[in-house]
């Protein structure tokens, strides 16, 4: 097998060469502990600062106002329960959205199991909250909402700004996992009324196990790791340097080259989406057709099933995702997909090829040859395709 | 995640498509789970002179199902009713916990399309 192309790029990105070298260092030379007083310990310390200064000005925050964490999933429960936590007194009701990533869903069932009233927000055809939906939900005794910026699976960017209005009037804690959105929209926490956001530097160019999340001055929130007093005591635990020098350098390449990579990967996002369009007979695009990120596209080919899908492609060189049970490895096709409204036995035909850097047309044109081979293969084993074309 | 052998019968299964006139068929499983398994025989004096399968399913399905096709052609209606879905996994060298599941399919539409035949013939 020689053609490689990955089209994962919203499961994971590899570390940007570039981001790496600048982390290297960090492994053996700056080992200092960033909380030592001595020389080995400062020089780590300010290198740390730079890279808080670096998220903090890609998103329009104060570098006090950044946490470094483990990744989205953290940064994701620390905004939660550290709201729910810290302001039980003042309420005990949540509302999110039911097309939230499993970080933030199973915090919110968790914190229902001791306790809380969340409400699930539905969403229309295309995965759009409605702010009015969330002003409705909105009750005396709720303290925080949680909307995702734009969706891993179907890619539909939501109206944040709106939404997080509509808390802010209300007086309500309003937290972003925009762990999809970094990099590929621009933001400014300040003058979209922000006040909690996620984010994981490794679907920006940036290496694993390291995110941030960020949170205004004056939220109430509690730590939900404790022990040392590292990230002003919201984050106990020595510092991951390397994981931390690498988002904040991926952060500042994110942004450095917003305008380029976008319209580049729009452009082959469109021409992939017409082709398969125009290519698959009994085919759906997923998700918002304007308003989603630069990078998504998700398809759902009926009469066929997810992971044969897949495994066709991974045997042609081509790497996607599906929502399907089987490929999720549980029984019930993706939550998302079932939110839309899609019927089951649509949405486990589902496919995600998600778009990156690396990307070029000719990779475009090589899916646009394989693609509709592969479908059109699998449909004629379907035994639900037949029926659709009358028997033969 | 796979054993060779499920993906060798992934990517090129054996037997597929359908008999016209079969003598049984069997169709098990639903849209709704994500696995539909069905199977044309066709029977000569007790013996399973021929089989076709057609699945919409995972990587698991359609390799169990493959396989089972294989196991079944040229044995006769009451050995081929003995085919259990461990014997089936078993001949696939293995499947991965969660997929078991799905290989379960092809016993039951086996068993599915002689029942048919059965009830074919006592008519
Ligand atoms: C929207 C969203 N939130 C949270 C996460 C979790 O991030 P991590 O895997 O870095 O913990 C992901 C990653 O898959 C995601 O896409
Ligand atoms: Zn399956």
């Amino acid at each position: 097998m020689s053609k490689r192309i990955y089209l994962d790029h919203a499961a994971t990105t590899y570390t940007n060469k570039e981001v790496l070298n600048e982390m290297l260092p960090y492994f053996t030379e700056y080992f200092g502990n960033p909380s030592s007083v001595h020389q080995f310990g400062r020089e780590v310390k300010k290198s740390i600062d730079v890279a808080r200064d670096r998220v903090a000005k890609a998103i329009g925050a104060l570098p006090e106002e950044i946490y470094f964490t483990a990744g989205g999933s953290e940064a994701d429960n620390l905004a939660i329960k550290g709201v729910a936590y810290a302001n039980k007194s003042k309420g005990n009701h949540i509302i999110t959205t039911k097309i939230e990533h499993p970080a933030v869903l199973e915090t919110c069932e968790q914190l229902e199991k001791e306790g809380f009233e969340v409400t699930f927000l539905d969403v229309d055809q295309y995965g759009v909250v409605s702010p009015e939906a969330v002003r409705n939900a909105i009750k005396d005794n709720t303290i925080l909402i949680s909307v995702m910026y734009a969706n891993n699976e179907i890619g539909t960017i939501q109206p944040i700004s709106e939404i997080a209005q509509i808390a802010n009037e209300k007086k309500i804690y309003f937290h972003t996992d925009a762990v999809q959105a970094i990099g590929s929209i621009r933001i400014n926490v300040k003058e979209q009324n922000i006040d909690m956001l996620s984010m994981a530097s490794h679907k920006f160019y940036g290496p694993k196990g390291v995110g941030a999340l960020y949170v205004r001055k004056g939220v109430k929130l509690i730590s939900i790791i404790h022990g040392g007093s590292q990230e002003r005591k919201r984050r106990a635990g020595t510092e991951n340097v390397p994981g931390i020098i690498g988002i904040g350098k991926a952060i500042e390449l994110a942004y450095q080259k917003f305008d380029e990579n976008n319209a580049r990967i729009t452009m082959l996002r469109d021409k992939l989406i017409k082709g398969i369009m125009e290519k698959v007979p009994y085919t759906r695009l997923n998700g918002h057709p304007e308003n989603r990120l630069p990078n998504n596209t998700n398809f759902c080919f009926e009469y066929i099933e997810g992971e044969s899908l897949l495994l066709n492609l991974d045997m042609k060189g081509i790497a996607g995702s599906s929502g399907s049970a089987c490929s999720s490895g549980s029984l019930e096709p993706s939550h998302v997909l079932l939110a839309i409204g899609l019927p089951h036995e649509i949405a486990h035909g589902s496919l995600r090829l998600s778009l990156g850097e690396v990307n070029t047309e000719e990779d475009i044109e090589y899916v646009l040859q394989v693609l509709p081979e592969i479908v059109d293969r699998l449909r004629q084993m379907s035994p639900l395709y037949e029926k659709v074309k009358g028997g033969k | 995640m796979y054993s060779d052998k499920v993906m060798d019968h992934f990517s090129s299964p054996r037997n597929v498509g359908e008999i016209e006139n079969a003598d049984g068929v069997g169709e098990v499983g639903n849209a709704h789970c994500g696995d539909i398994m069905k199977i044309y025989l066709k029977i000569e004096d007790e013996v399973i002179t021929d089989v076709k399968f057609k699945t919409f399913g995972c990587g698991a399905a359609i390799a169990t199902s493959s396989i089972a096709t294989e196991m079944i052609k040229g044995k006769t209606v009451e050995e081929a009713l003995k085919i259990t879905n461990k014997a089936v996994v078993e001949s696939l060298d293995g499947l991965p916990p969660q997929k078991i599941h799905c290989s379960v399919l092809a016993e039951e539409a086996v068993k599915a399309a002689i029942e048919d035949y059965q009830k074919k013939k006592a008519q």
